[in-house]
């Protein structure tokens, strides 16, 4: 009797098919009932759910590890001041990682699909080749992107490198375009079109009233009027941080490692600094590289830092 | 004889990869049976989207025996000598060896017979090796045995291998091995969606037919005929065409395993962006064809898309999907096409100054300024205008930075054309966006009006000169900026345009070689002789590739006949000569001949002969004409045959001797005229 609540919900309310939450949530109980952990988004802006340490760090040692949470992802460059219909500088990643991958993860995720409402007897769903890689994260994989009629909608990556370290063993990493997956579903053409919480009533609440305004905000703040000079200082600052915190947590004999998460946090910081400021324009295309360079050695200090902590596979 | 069957099942592989895949496996296997002594008789390799496999039919159930012979010392040789034989050979007494007798005596011969293995054993050991060695373009590990070092990798996940061996009238066995955890079985799986359940298989014929009936078509070949005539026939059912890309047809086949073409629409609106930006978007965002009307040849609001199920409700909603979709990228192809249209494209090019072209030749912008020059003094010479070219060229490049080009950089040139239509600029100019990258390859148009050939040779002698200045020519198979694509468009241009150009006067002369091999390519795979090219680029200032290729022509033509043939001897065998003597001598001969000096007969009218036709020829070449030049030289023939039968070079004579040679090293500066007889080989 878990569906019993004192007060019945609204009918419909959470189908997938009719609700952004309703779709959230479907998929949080499918890797719920499976066993992962379901964690909370990071509280920090990452500009991919793979940046979460709960994915880039995790991903790392010997130790199994299965979770799964939302991601808020920002990608400054992205903006359209809430006038291109699928285009945000602010949206929602699902993201799924176990390690090591299992052998039926394929399936897994075709399973996943179907609860939220994609029946393969009547969609055609295609892995395509896509070769993921992420300059900043030093990360490789090979994997697919995911096809549903044409259109993609997830990401399936079986890691192989992460911070610059060979996974051992493979992590499998999911990644749902939770937007898209949703204007699929809900055959929605415009994303601040989406029903939000599932209602059909006057308590009915769109993606475009949750977020259109800031899409908007964020748009002008991104390419007019961020604050370079505070930007340019506060990637300095957070690389010196990471450095910083990445020494200091090292045990004298360097065996063990007691800062890992600190100092990631100032790389995902300085990560979205730099997108801050490639946003506006300030970065030539030059210093560009540079700065991507500047971020991945971080990741790969953080990433060494980790194989020395007790989640990292250090035993105390 | 028994067949093998081998079939690696996979999750999803590239398709780009797939053939590839399927050639290397057949090779890694054929040739390791041929290495093992198993001869086999035929065999095919074939790829879908999740596996690889191939039939090996008629090996030989066993590899055949060895006899090794190893021939030991004399009968009679030191105990040392024998008890070495012996060891080396694994006998353990003399008696084991026979005698043989050669012509220094008796001496002892070890002969060993080597029992071959079964095929089966051979394989077994064979199979794992191709899987750990195989070549992928690029490889992974995946899952719990990942952890270890050195585990299995493959393109992706391995799931199941089949590898079954027999011959066809008994049950085939199992080939036994254990790859990490993966052993060699019978049975492997159907399609996807569906037939997934499992298939045992025995051989080929029935692993093909039931997996056609677990809907997986396993032959590439065949998904694409499939593709192909459905495409076809729903196109024509609704009097439509398909247009055909035999490119997106092969990686279509790699992405499913049971074909279903499926048509849909979109609305007729975006008939309105260009065709090319349509088909574009279509073709490499969504992998689907376009149709045209028959009579128009214009596109129809049609595609044409490739499902890889029988969908439930007969594909209505993979339609649908895929319409959605479509229609969301022709919506953003025509938003950039229109963003496009409304900044001129003179507009643009500041923002060159901010994109360097490379790190050592400078800016984009500083580049089309070097072309814009070299277009305005190419013009005059290739009947060009002048305004029309430099306007072109200043033009040409301004579409790199539009979104219709960053999305679809396959229609940079094409869009510039566009967008320079759309302004109103002079149609040659608006061409000359377009065709100043022609041609794009051997099979491609070369540009034949003048403000696009102008602008095509600016384009590419800048970037030949650039990368020449910055040492960055191309070596071996690394040719990373297409440098012998441009020189080999240069040539084409003049070639097939007719253009009388000093190359040396628009690029430097250590480009002269470069160009001088590429032409040597060219007129090789024309089937003409290297050599002639390198007699003719051997004289001085051959820089007028035209005039290079013509001299060729008449040259090849002249050595055809009996005459062109003899006269090379003779000539050749004065240069032998005057080699060997200006060598001896320390001195090079090549004064006037002295009359006065001249005695025989032969030699007189030799001389009479070559001053002839050196005139004769030297006027021919002025007026380029290269035939009446040959002709002239071919005169030369009974001359100088009558003079090597009677004269001897070598008179004893020190002043009739020198005088001598100076006639024949006339005979060369002669025949310098039209090439430098000495390159010509035979």
């Amino acid at each position: 009797m878990a569906n019993a609540t004192s007060s019945a919900p609204h009918q419909g309310s959470l189908d997938p098919t009719r609700s952004f939450q309703g779709l959230i949530l479907a998929l949080q109980q499918y890797w719920a009932d499976y066993g992962c952990v379901i964690l909370q988004p990071y509280d920090m802006e990452v500009g991919a759910g793979t940046f979460h340490p709960a994915t880039t760090l995790r991903a790392l040692g010997p130790k199994a590890w299965n979770a799964a949470y939302v991601q808020p992802s920002r990608r400054p460059k992205d903006g359209r001041y809430g006038e291109n219909p699928n285009r945000l500088q602010h949206y929602y990643q699902f993201q799924v990682i176990l390690k090591p991958s299992p052998p039926d993860l394929q399936q897994l995720y075709l399973n996943s699909l179907k609860v939220i409402g994609i029946d393969s007897a009547l969609h055609d769903i295609r892995f395509v080749e896509d070769d993921w890689e992420s300059p900043t994260l030093g990360a490789w994989g090979l994997g697919w992107e995911c096809w549903c009629d044409g259109m993609e909608v997830s990401q399936f990556t079986y890691f192989q490198q992460v911070a610059g370290v060979e996974c051992a063993p493979v992590a499998g990493e999911l990644t749902y375009g939770l937007e898209r997956l949703a204007m699929y579903v809900q055959g929605v053409d415009r994303v601040y079109d989406l029903n939000f919480n599932g209602r059909d009533d006057d308590r009915r609440v769109t993606y475009g009233d949750v977020f259109l305004q800031a899409e908007k905000e964020y748009s002008r703040h991104n390419f007019e009027h961020s604050d370079s000079d505070m930007l340019f200082k506060q990637f300095t600052m957070a690389e010196q941080a990471c450095q910083k915190y990445l020494e200091a947590g090292y045990s004298a004999d360097k065996a063990q490692h007691l800062m890992a998460l600190p100092a990631y946090d100032q790389c995902i910081k300085a990560s979205h600094v730099f997108n801050l400021l490639d946003a506006r324009g300030v970065i030539s295309v030059t210093e560009r590289q540079s700065y991507i360079l500047r971020v991945r050695e971080l990741a790969k200090a953080c990433g060494a830092a980790w194989l020395k902590t007790e989640a990292g596979g250090v035993t105390l | 004889m028994p067949d093998l069957l081998l079939e690696f099942f996979s999750e999803e592989i590239p398709a780009r990869m797939q053939a590839r895949a399927a050639d290397d496996l057949k090779k890694m296997v054929t040739d390791r049976l041929v290495a093992a002594g198993l001869t086999y008789e035929g065999a095919k390799a074939f790829a879908t989207p999740r596996r690889l496999a191939l039939t090996v039919q008629g090996v030989p159930s066993r590899a055949p025996d060895l006899k090794e012979e190893r021939k030991g010392p004399k009968v009679g040789a030191p105990e040392q000598a024998i008890a070495g034989f012996l060891r080396a050979a694994g006998l353990t007494s003399i008696d084991q060896a026979t005698v043989q007798a050669d012509k220094k005596g008796d001496f002892y011969v070890a002969i060993t017979e080597k029992e071959g293995k079964p095929a089966l054993d051979l394989l077994a050991v064979m199979i794992p090796e191709i899987v750990r060695g195989f070549p992928w373009p690029k490889s992974m590990r995946w899952g719990a045995q990942s952890a270890k070092a050195g585990s299995l990798s493959w393109v992706r996940p391995l799931h199941s291998i089949v590898a079954t061996f027999g011959p066809e009238t008994e049950e085939p066995v199992v080939v036994p091995f254990d790859i990490d955890g993966i052993a060699g079985g019978d049975v492997t799986r159907g399609h996807r969606f569906l037939s997934p359940g499992e298939i045992q298989v025995r051989r080929f014929d029935d692993y093909v037919a039931k997996l056609e009936s677990a809907k997986v078509v396993l032959d590439a070949t065949r998904r694409m005929d499939i593709i192909r005539a459905d495409a076809k026939n729903a196109a024509f059912a609704q009097g439509y065409e398909l247009v055909e890309d035999e490119g997106l047809l092969a990686e279509v086949a790699g992405l499913v395993e049971w074909p279903v073409v499926l048509m849909g629409e979109f609305d007729k609106s975006f008939l309105a962006i260009p065709g090319e930006v349509v088909r574009s978007t279509i073709r490499t965002n969504q992998k689907c064809f376009v149709l045209r009307d028959p009579q128009t040849a214009k596109l129809v609001n049609k595609f044409i898309l490739v499902a890889n199920i029988e969908a439930s409700d007969g594909g209505k909603a993979i339609v649908a999907g895929n319409e959605r979709v479509i229609r969301a990228r022709l919506s953003d192809a025509k938003f950039f096409y229109e963003t496009d249209l409304k900044t001129p494209l003179e507009a643009r090019l500041p923002k060159f100054s901010q994109i360097v072209f490379h790190e050592k030749l400078g800016t984009q912008e500083e580049r089309i300024a070097r072309i814009v020059a070299l277009a305005g003094q190419l013009a005059p010479l290739v009947g060009a205008d002048v305004a029309k070219a430099e306007r072109a060229a200043q033009l040409c490049k301004a579409d790199l930075l539009t979104e219709v080009v960053g999305e679809f950089p396959e229609l940079q040139g094409l869009m510039g054309k566009y967008y320079a239509e759309a302004q109103n600029e002079d149609e040659a100019v608006a061409h000359a966006c377009e065709d100043h990258y022609r041609p794009k390859g051997p099979d491609d148009l070369v540009p034949a009006d003048p403000v696009s050939i102008a602008v095509a040779l600016a384009d590419k002698i800048d970037t030949l000169v650039g990368f020449w200045a910055i040492d960055e020519k191309p070596t071996g198979s690394k040719d990373p900026y297409a440098l012998r694509r441009a020189a080999l468009g240069v040539i084409r241009i003049i070639i097939d345009n007719q253009l009388r150009l000093s190359l040396n006067k628009i690029a430097k002369p250590e480009l002269l070689a470069f160009f001088a091999d590429r032409l040597k390519v060219q007129l090789r795979e024309q089937g003409a002789r290297h050599d002639l090219v390198d007699a003719v680029f051997a004289l001085e200032g051959q820089d007028d590739l035209l005039m290079v290729v013509r001299r060729v022509e008449a040259l090849g033509k002249f050595l055809d006949s009996d005459d062109g043939k003899n006269l090379l001897a003779g000539v050749k065998r004065a240069s032998n000569i005057l080699r060997i003597e200006e060598k001896k001598d320390g001195k090079s001969y090549n004064g006037a001949v002295d009359g006065k000096l001249l005695d025989a007969a032969e030699e007189k009218a030799l001389a009479s002969a070559v001053a002839t036709a050196k005139s004769e020829a030297s006027a021919a070449v002025a007026k380029e004409d290269f035939a009446a030049a040959m002709t002239a030289l071919a005169k030369l023939r009974p001359f100088v045959d009558a003079f090597f039968d009677k004269v001897t070079v070598n008179a004893d004579d020190k002043e009739v001797r020198a005088n001598r040679l100076t006639l024949l090293n006339e005979i060369r500066e002669a025949t310098r005229a039209v090439a430098d007889f000495s390159k010509i080989e035979g």
